[in-house]
């Protein structure tokens, strides 16, 4: 979905504000967030269910709360929708049920033929989805080289819906910076992307 | 959102009424400790993992063994995984580390637009900044206006390779080692190999009183 979270080359959001000696967690309750996340990912969901989660929160929202306020939403979202909580048992503060059983994903890896190598010129395709994808904005319809073969792990716009069987090769795909953004990016520049190998098409010429 | 103390609280009590946002946490919190997926013991040991145990003094070790090491270097760009698990450090299973290695000519660095893929098994968990739209939207567009707000300047013969981390992929810079640590110990030069310059937003710099000896 072209949301807000999908900043890549976004104006407006003013210089990288550093905090020096900047502890772990702010609060206990960030920490908390953290565990919770990790105690409920892989068991009642997967990692991109949980992101689109982050990423379906309105932008007003996303762009106002702190990061593991963020992640919250996102946890609260997905145990709600996965029946493990109830809205009830929010309101009231007090489990009435047990939580459901959870999942365990115990399959294997495929071996897949990846259709593209290291040197293979590609083009992204130009696709605007409306559920989750892991191609940018700022990187569709455009001409790069394959540098590294990785996988096949799940097709993120997949596993975020239910299809978790859509295992795909990824690759990191290079990018001149100039075919991203044009004349003003230092002309010796390059950005890499992790890419799917169906957000991809053949390039013939160079 | 919180102000400032002007007073001392007794701090085995809840100084002040928890923000909604915390409130909601530990509301969430407590019902899944009823529901038996958690226990606050549990909790404490996490987060005290992430604040005691895991940091980037662990990648700083992997550097300074590829520095003083060929044979690990070339295992670690080949696999990184791997070779952190050489050193004692666990690399979660489904994900993958891969090393990319700063040269005279070329300075990577790391982000990650969609998200805050980051590679803590190494690092720690990111910084605030890494994960702010800031960085996340400028980083790909403009690096070195980037990196000079980090006081990185770098020369126009310096490509700089952007690392979008948008998969299962995670990515830590190899920095440079400097000139002036012929002889170091391992251990000396994991002193000076910060955060920082494995995210690739700095260099490792010699202090002042090592580079007078």
């Amino acid at each position: 979905m072209n949301g807000v979270h999908d900043m890549g080359g976004m104006h407006g959001f003013g210089p990288v504000n550093i905090e020096r000696d900047e502890p772990v967690f702010h609060h206990r309750w960030e920490g908390v967030v953290r565990v919770m996340m990790q105690r409920t990912n892989g068991r009642y969901y997967n990692l991109d269910e949980f992101r689109h989660a982050v990423e379906r929160m309105p932008s007003e929202e996303y762009l106002r709360a702190v990061y593991y306020e963020r992640w919250l939403h996102a946890v609260e979202t997905l145990l709600l929708e996965k029946g493990v909580i109830t809205k009830a048992e929010v309101a009231g503060g007090h489990a009435t049920q047990p939580a459901p059983e959870a999942a365990r994903d115990t399959e294997p890896r495929p071996k897949l033929q990846p259709r593209f190598q290291p040197g293979d010129r590609v083009r992204t395709r130009n696709i605007h989805p409306h559920g989750h994808t892991r191609l940018p904005r700022y990187a569709r319809g455009r001409r790069g080289v394959i540098r590294k073969v990785y996988g096949p792990f799940r097709l993120p716009d997949a596993n975020a819906h239910g299809d978790h069987k859509a295992w795909q090769p990824c690759y990191a795909v290079e990018f001149a910076a100039q075919e991203l953004w044009g004349d003003d990016a230092g002309p010796a520049d390059r950005v890499c992307i992790d890419l799917w190998e169906s957000y991809l098409e053949p390039e013939e010429k160079p | 959102m919180s102000h400032d103390h002007d007073h001392d609280h007794d701090h085995d009590h809840h100084p002040e009424a928890p923000s909604p946002v915390e409130a909601r946490a530990l509301a969430l919190e407590s019902l899944l400790v009823e529901k038996g997926l958690l226990t606050s013991e549990e909790v404490d040991r996490i987060v005290s993992m992430y604040e005691h145990d895991i940091g980037p003094m662990l990648g700083a070790k992997v550097v300074a063994r590829a520095w003083v090491d060929e044979s690990y270097k070339e295992r670690l760009l080949e696999d990184g995984s791997a070779a952190v698990k050489e050193l004692g450090i666990g690399y979660p299973p489904g994900t993958q580390l891969v090393v990319v290695e700063n040269k005279q000519e070329v300075h990577n660095v790391v982000v990650c637009t969609l998200c805050s893929c980051y590679p803590w098994p190494v690092l720690g968990l990111p910084p605030t900044w890494y994960k702010s739209p800031p960085y996340r939207s400028r980083m790909v567009r403009e690096p070195r206006t980037v990196l000079e707000e980090f006081n990185l300047t770098l020369p126009d013969e310096v490509a700089v390779n952007v690392w979008d981390s948008s998969s299962d992929v995670r990515y830590m810079v190899l920095p440079e080692r400097p000139a002036g640590t012929e002889g170091w110990f391992e251990e000396q030069l994991a002193g000076i190999v910060t955060r920082d310059c494995m995210i690739g937003v700095a260099r490792p710099r010699i202090p002042a009183e090592s580079a007078q000896r």
